[in-house]
């Protein structure tokens, strides 16, 4: 533990507001000399918040399902508390987050040329508050945290984003307003209610059976916003589109996570009663949102709206798994969500590289892009096969986890979900002739350089782990046993004796003649 | 054993990552030399294993390489387990592909991207390896998938043609099919047994002879529905009837890969799945007679539309689907030695044969339509013998290779008496005889008669260098051999110390009473293979019209067979475009009108007219609407504030 056990998670969260204080303070007559140090500072913030990212995994104990790494002190009164820690199900997207941060600085070294300052400063205060939402142990402190991280997001879409960037932004504030307003009051009433914020306490208070239904709809509401859950979904297409690269990045990577931890922080904790109930909704609404922006992402022109529909296609396994209630389901959505977060950020950043190069995102614009540019090709085509889930990437363990998990539950899940596992393969591998296959016919995509070293720099770490998470995935998965264990063990004691009873598992074993 | 096991299958991946990372750096000639040599190495090693496994007996015990997944009761982990089945599969594997290597050094000499090329020859004979000695039914999965991966980069070689991104894309889709099922099933082994891994699986099967399963809202015999959705995987690679449309698209590549991938090895796989679960087919007759019905209609099928094919390599693509039927149909009926002994000798007459077309393709200048060729033999003579050495063998030729294995197939396929097999029986026979005119009638086309290709093609007809020349004897004498040399422990009287348990049967031993068929069942295949001969040498010898008559006469016949009983068609039309269309419908009706027109789009035209005011003002209402949320953050917070001091 080099930066100490004490206070690591707020030194991480402290670390990029000190960085982006220091960028508020550099002034120098010459703008190209400014905003190289700004970006300097910011990249070197990231890192060292990074290595605290590391530091945090190698001291996470894998055994215990307590919280670990926990700060608490009085905020405000009595019962509000600035309370932090991290268990198996926050640990690793933290780590993600930190992960990320580097590369989305990098990555928007050349390309963000105005307001660069207040760039990076939106930037590294979203980082902090991203560690924040994952880490606050306290309800009132997520909340805060949970909004807060919009406002950044927000305005990164609305002052450096495309020619649409308005309509997208707008959009935006309205959906996540709708959620946000309804979670607050639910929060409000747990919080009258149980008389505490304290999240470790609310998981283990009983809320009335009634009163959970519109709990958990007002949670819902807020956490599908931000999965996205179709058919609240229209925003993500729109605010990809016209957000900066980086911004894509981390909305693809970190923000649409927030939606999948929320349901398991509060919804499956907190309120047992109604996630059964309700279940049946969500898987709905997954199987629906699979199969239909699949679809829709075969027939789209502008390569990040494609992305960003196979996005929530992808979300669309996420919540399946959530809500199975069992081992398989939720450690393949969490793993699912880590394994998205790496590699439809990297999608979004092999777009940016092309982007940047021809300032369009609109496929037919481009072809034959394994003639001249051979190491991006075979770097997106990585990637492109790690989203379609081939075995050996990252993108294989979660889908496969949470399809095996499903089955336990329902055929009938497993077979619908799985159509999008056809349907994946077709749209990306159709995105992949079009952009990366075929002649080189059109004198400007000729004229495009492949990678440079800073891009090179970027994608290594990428591969890397996309690679590591597909051969060697206990890694990643240790640290979620416990906390997963502890969770349906302790929240959903019926279901999970109920599966392995031979009464009401789907298999029958002593049906003699059913047969034969 | 366990250095050389890790050996075999780790020499080619390293092989890929050397010649794909630093293909550029060491050039064509290391590229081509470090992966060619790895895998020859690798060839050489798997016949030891063969030797001291499958004949000596000594199976090693299963090795672990490094942890995979464990989650909650779910664990399986990267091994190698090797026992006759997979050793059998690592000489078919390692000797085709060392091969083809040698052979890709010829044929490609003009290529400017031999090291990607070479990389992924290696990386397809490392993940088919990793399938065949895959200890659970996930890194099965991933080799599955992995060779389906380098299938459809081979497919798509040269990206530069439509036609290639097309096929490559059907391949790899297509197959996603199959998977689909190959999945299913894994899913529902582990529900019923609760474990991926093979041997868990084959011990514990036996108690659940009984168990049903609920699948889709009905409960079902459990083992059947697993079975069936295994299954579908195998038909998906193996380019069964329903699954099979990507296979002769798939020729688009460059020739040997179509030897290697799409005739002798890849196509296999499913052959091996089935093979490999003969414990659990062998408790659903259900399961089996599918295997039987698919495998013999397949026969039949792929060798009708062999008959009219111009294109050499379709041809053979469509000979490869329907010789994949004649092994289902073994597995079928649970013949299942003589389904992998076929697989064995195919794989050297199939290579050889494709191969023996890629020398013909590269005399010709790359021409692949036989109608442009024609009275070659003389101008390539040893492609000539090899190819009519290839013909013989799967004709079935007494002495040469296939005669052993398809006869015990047809033979098995009338001792049986399952379901389906009388039906696959006449299918077979009927298949052996178009088999016999089709390969024939490649022949005579391709080499004699006079030449239709033009003055300038002809002339410059050769043999190609020693690279090419030297697989083509080699496979032609394995081509020739194979059957002889090994009938005795594939399916003659050593089968059993040979197989060594790794093939099952449960009632009865089919291949015991296949060797005491009527001898008119016997000579069956014989008379159709002489029938086959006369009637192409009849067609397309007597330099008459008659084919063409023909195909006249039958001329509704003719375009339903050329157009492969417009299979493709029939997907296009109610697969892929009602796709697109339903895309853009919800994307367009669904998205943009409804779920935005009433939700963002509609709320803001209520507010007064919002959307008008915010084009004109611009960026000034983003920091607005910043500013509100932050405003309503503090509002909340004071509102906790006051709240927690009532307290």
């Amino acid at each position: 533990m080099f930066f100490g056990e004490n206070n690591l998670l707020s030194l991480m969260m402290i670390a990029p507001v000190v960085g982006s204080l220091i960028i508020m303070f550099i002034r120098h007559k010459d703008a190209e000399i400014e905003n190289r140090n700004v970006r300097s500072v910011a990249l070197f913030t990231t890192v060292i918040t990074f290595f605290m990212g590391l530091d945090l995994w190698a001291g996470f104990d894998n055994a215990t399902a307590e919280f670990q790494f926990v700060e608490k002190f009085s905020w405000f009164g009595d019962d509000i508390n600035y309370y932090l820690g991290v268990d198996g199900i926050s640990v690793l997207f933290v780590l993600l987050t930190v992960f990320l941060m580097p590369i989305v600085i990098l990555a928007s070294w050349e390309s963000i040329g105005k307001r660069v300052k207040e760039y990076m400063i939106a930037f590294l205060v979203l980082e902090a508050l991203m560690i924040g939402v994952f880490t606050a142990l306290d309800i009132f402190l997520f909340y805060v945290f949970f909004e807060g991280g919009l406002i950044p997001m927000y305005l990164l879409i609305g002052v450096w984003g495309g020619m649409n960037r308005i309509y997208a932004s707008f959009k935006f504030f309205l959906y996540t307003l709708l959620g946000s307003v309804l979670m607050l009051v639910a929060v409000l009433y747990m919080y009258l209610e149980a008389g505490t914020t304290d999240i470790p306490l609310l998981m283990m208070y009983d809320f009335d059976v009634d009163v959970q239904s519109w709990l958990w709809l007002a949670f819902f509401a807020s956490f599908a916003v931000k999965m996205p859950m179709w058919p609240v979904h229209t925003w993500l297409p729109d605010a990809h589109v016209q957000a900066p690269t980086g911004g894509s990045v981390i909305l693809a990577g970190v923000l649409l996570k927030m939606g999948g931890y929320g349901f398991l922080r509060f919804s499956l904790p907190m309120l047992p009663d109604a996630t059964v109930e309700f279940s049946w909704l969500i898987f709905t609404l997954s199987i629906i949102a699979i199969i239909y922006t699949s679809l829709v992402a075969l027939v789209q022109e502008d390569i990040k709206k494609l992305i960003a529909y196979s996005s929530v296609a992808h979300m669309g396994f996420v919540t399946i798994g959530i809500f199975l209630l069992n081992t398989n389901g939720l450690e393949g959505a969490i793993f699912t969500m880590l394994s998205h977060g790496v590699v439809s950020g990297a999608l979004f950043l092999c777009v940016g590289v092309i982007y940047d190069r021809l300032h369009t995102r609109e496929i037919s614009r481009y072809g034959g892009l394994a003639i001249n540019m051979k190491v991006y090709a075979a770097v997106f085509v990585l990637f492109s096969l790690a989203s379609v889930g081939l075995p050996g990437t990252s993108g294989f363990i979660g889908e496969f986890l949470v399809l095996n998990g499903s089955f336990a539950y329902s055929s009938w899940i497993t077979f619908l979900a799985a159509t999008g596992v056809i349907l994946g393969a077709a749209y990306m591998l159709y995105l992949v002739r079009r952009l990366i296959f075929g002649d080189l016919t059109k004198d400007d995509v000729k004229a495009m350089p492949d990678l440079s070293i800073r891009e090179k720099l970027i994608f290594a770490p990428l591969v890397a782990v996309v690679l590591w998470m597909g051969i060697y995935p206990n890694s990643f998965l240790e640290p979620i046993h416990t906390s997963v264990k502890a969770l349906l063990e302790t929240h959903y004691p019926a279901e999970t004796t109920q599966a392995a009873a031979s009464d009401t598992s789907p298999v029958a074993v002593s049906s003699e003649g059913a047969y034969r | 054993m366990e250095f050389l096991a890790k050996l075999i299958v780790f020499l080619p991946l390293t092989g890929f990552l050397i010649a794909g990372l630093f293909g550029r750096q060491l050039g064509d000639k290391a590229s081509m030399i470090i992966t060619s040599g790895f895998v020859t190495i690798a060839g050489i090693a798997s016949w030891f294993v063969f030797g001291e496994v499958a004949l000596l007996g000594n199976v090693p015990p299963t090795i672990h390489v490094l942890d995979w997944v464990t989650s909650g009761d779910l664990s399986f982990n990267w091994a190698l387990k090797i026992d006759s089945l997979t050793a059998v599969m690592l000489v078919v594997v390692n000797t085709v592909s060392a091969l083809v290597h040698w052979y890709s050094m010829g044929y490609m000499e003009d290529d400017p991207h031999k090291p990607r090329f070479f990389a992924y020859l290696s990386l397809f004979t490392f993940a088919m390896l990793m399938l065949v000695t895959s200890d659970n039914l996930v890194q099965m999965f991933f080799g599955w998938e992995g060779v389906g991966l380098a299938s459809y980069l081979l497919i798509g070689f040269w990206f530069k043609k439509p036609s290639a991104n097309a096929a490559a894309i059907k391949a790899f889709v297509v197959n996603r099919v199959g998977d689909f099922g190959f999945a299913l099933g894994i899913y529902a082994v582990f529900l019923l047994v609760g474990s991926v891994e093979i041997d868990v699986i084959f011990a514990q099967i036996g108690q659940y002879e009984n168990a049903t399963l609920s699948f889709l809202g009905h409960d079902y015999h459990a083992i059947t529905v697993i079975a069936l959705l295994l299954f579908v995987g195998a038909m998906g690679k193996s380019a069964q009837l329903g699954l099979h449309t990507w296979l002769p698209d798939a020729m688009e590549g460059p020739t040997p890969v179509s030897a290697l991938i799409h005739a002798a090895t890849m196509v296999t796989a499913g052959v091996f799945l089935v093979a490999r679960f003969s414990p659990l087919f062998e408790l659903s007759p259900i399961a089996l007679m599918v295997v039987t019905y698919v495998g013999a209609a397949t026969a039949l099928f792929a060798a009708s539309v062999a008959l009219v094919q111009n294109d050499i390599k379709r041809v053979i693509a469509y000979s490869t689907c329907s010789q994949l039927g004649y092994m289902f149909v073994a597995l079928g009926v649970s013949a299942y030695g003589g389904a992998i002994f076929h697989l064995f000798t195919h794989a050297f007459f199939k290579a050889l044969l494709f191969l023996g077309a890629g020398s013909v393709i590269h005399a010709m200048h790359h021409e692949q339509d036989m109608r442009k060729m024609g009275g070659i033999k003389n101008k390539i003579p040893l492609t000539y013998i090899v190819m009519v050495i290839g013909t013989l063998a799967i004709t079935g030729f007494p002495g040469l290779s296939g005669y052993f294995s398809k006869d015990m197939i047809i033979e098995s396929a009338y001792a049986a008496t399952t379901p389906g097999a009388e039906f696959a029986f006449v299918m077979v026979i009927a298949a052996a005889l178009m088999t016999s005119f089709y390969s024939w009638r490649l022949i005579f086309m391709t080499f004699h008669g006079e030449t239709r290709a033009d003055n300038d093609t002809f002339d410059h007809a050769h043999e190609g260098p020693w690279t090419i020349r030297l697989p083509l004897i080699l496979l032609a004498i394995g081509a020739v051999f194979a059957g002889w040399m090994y009938s005795g422990s594939f399916i003659g009287d050593g089968r059993f110390t040979f197989w060594n348990g790794s093939l099952v049967t449960s009632a009865g031993d089919i291949m015991e009473q296949a060797h005491h068929v009527p001898a008119a069942v016997v000579w069956s295949p014989f008379v159709a293979m002489l029938l086959g001969f006369i009637l192409a040498y009849y067609f397309y010898m007597r330099g008459n019209d008659i084919a063409k008559r023909t195909a006249e006469t039958w001329d509704g016949l003719y375009a339903f067979l050329l157009n492969k009983w417009y299979f493709d068609e029939l997907y296009h039309f109610i697969f892929v475009r009602p796709a697109f269309w339903l895309g853009r419908q919800l994307w367009k009706r669904g998205d943009e009108n409804t779920i935005d027109g009433f939700g963002p789009d509609g709320v803001s035209s209520l507010v007064a007219g919002v959307a008008a005011r915010v084009r004109k003002l611009q960026t000034g209402y983003v920091y607005h609407y910043a500013f509100a949320m932050i405003i309503g953050l503090a509002v909340a917070v004071t509102w906790f504030m006051v709240q927690s001091g009532a307290h």
